[in-house]
Formats: structure tokens, sequence, C-alpha cells
């Protein structure tokens, strides 16, 4: 029920940013359509409800942001530069890294992280065992990668989701 | 005021279009399927993140413009996954790496049967 009364505020903080007009019209369709959706996806959005009330975990999503969106811009930096150079300087391979995080959602915000983080890119998850397979464009040390690859993002994230 | 916000934005949309224009180089350039994938998810995503930003910028608190905010959020959130998709995919179809690739943990993981059993389970969830 929690889960549902969170995808119906979410849903409808959505719409009414896709509609931005406050007469009733828009805001009663709006509480219908969210209605339904809530009604019908409520129960697989959040498993552990409780989470959703620490506002410490808030905090550091504001935090994780910043962060997120410059280690992008040094991941586009770094792939124009090795596209952009004559003689490619790429040295492909999949490493296998350790993450301690075992929630879906810090997962899968670990894998979007990596991916879009530099020269990194997110091939499969083993979750029993906690590796991720990371294809990675510059193989430079293959024993020290989880350290590179996982270690910046694992520690904000398991603020965050575990 | 208004000349500002309009001037950062062009300033936006030209660093976008700068990004996305190296994201199709590498698609031409790079070797195989798995660094083509890099260099397409990351430019194209921070470069048309940054396109849909230049617009907000432009077109301030309206309706259009809240819509380009909501759209670098889903795309930021949709990107990443389908990339993960594709490559998953194309490993187990058993499209090889580059012959140049330092290694393939991935491929000796699997060869042992350690992974490959958890199909589906990666739920997205927010």
């Amino acid at each position: 029920m929690k889960s549902r009364i969170a995808l119906f505020i979410l849903a409808f903080l959505v719409w009414m940013c896709l509609c931005w007009s406050f007469d009733w019209q828009h805001v009663f369709i709006g509480v219908l359509v969210a209605c339904f959706i809530a009604f019908m996806t409520g129960d697989m959005f959040v498993e552990r409800t409780h989470l959703l009330r620490s506002p410490k975990r808030y905090f550091w999503f504001l935090y994780y942001i910043p962060l997120f969106v410059w280690e992008c811009f040094k991941a586009n930096i770094d792939v124009a530069y090795r596209v952009g150079h004559p003689d490619l300087p790429i040295k492909p391979g999949i490493v296998k890294v350790k993450t301690k995080l075992k929630s879906d959602a810090g997962l899968t915000f670990l894998a979007n992280s990596i991916t879009l983080t530099p020269g990194t890119l997110s091939v499969d998850v083993d979750k029993e065992n906690g590796f991720l397979y990371v294809h990675w464009i510059n193989a430079k040390d293959i024993e020290r990668a989880t350290q590179l690859i996982v270690h910046k993002f694992e520690r904000i994230l398991k603020r965050i989701f575990e | 005021m208004n000349n500002i916000n309009d001037i950062t934005g062009m300033i936006f949309i030209g660093v976008g279009l700068f990004f996305d224009f190296f994201g199709c180089l590498g698609l031409v350039r790079l070797p195989d399927l798995y660094n083509r994938l890099q260099a397409s998810t990351k430019c194209v995503t921070f470069g048309t993140c940054s396109i849909l930003f230049g617009t907000f910028l432009m077109l301030g608190f309206t309706a259009a413009g809240i819509k380009a905010l909501l759209c670098i959020v889903f795309l930021l959130l949709t990107a990443p996954v389908s990339a993960h998709a594709l490559a998953r995919g194309a490993h187990i179809s058993g499209v090889k790496l580059w012959e140049k690739s330092v290694c393939d943990k991935y491929e000796s993981s699997k060869a042992s049967g350690s992974s490959g059993d958890e199909k589906g389970k990666k739920g997205k969830r927010t």
C-alpha cells in the first residue's frame, strides 16, 4: 500500500510537470491517471517502503547527482579524445568486479553509473555472488579494476539504497 | 536577463552537438560492438542531455521547457539500460570481442557455469 502511495505521488508530479498548467481539469485527469497507474503497477515499485522515510538518503542522493554529472563529463572528454585520436588508443577487455550492494535499485543505479562513467560499460550482473562484468575500453590494471571502477560510487549508493 | 539565458542555452546546445558528433564518429571508427556501444552510449546520452538542457534554459519554466527537463531524467534512466541489454544480448549470442582485446572474464565465467542463470532478474526499480 505504501508503495502504491509513493508511486501515486511520483506519477502525479510527473503528470503536472508534463502539463504545467494548474486548472482543475488537468489536476482531475492527473489524479485519475495516477490512481490507475498506482493501482496497476504499484506493488512492484518499492519493496522496502521504510527506506523512503529517512531524509539522510535524499541528502546523499542530492550529493550523488553533481558527482555523477562530473564523472559523466569526464567520460565524454575521455571518449571524444580516444575517438578523435588518429591511432585509436584503446585497449578493451571485459573485467569482473566485485560489489557489496545487494538491493535491486542499488545494483541498477551502480550499473547505470558504471555505464555512463569513463571508459566502462556494464555487460552483466551476477546478483547471487555480487559480481559485475564490465567492458573496459582501457583495461590498464585488471587486478585493481574493482577499486578503480566501483568504489567511488559504491560508498555513496550504499548510503542511499542499502 | 532573457538575453543571457539565450546565450548560455546556445552554448549548451553547441557543446551537446560537439559531443553528439564525437559519438557518431566513434560509431564509425571503433572496431567492435562493445567499443561502439561505449562511444554511442556516453557521448550521445550526454550530448543529447546537454541539448535538452540548453533548450530548457532558452524556454525557461514553460510547458516545453519542463518537458525537456523530464526528457533528461528519462534519457539518463533508460539509455544505460538499453546499452546493457544490447551488450549482454550480443555477448550471449556469441559476438566476439576485438582481436586485440586484453581479457574476457565474462566468457571464462560463462564457460564454468557460474553465470547465466539469472536471466531477467535485473528489475528496473527506482
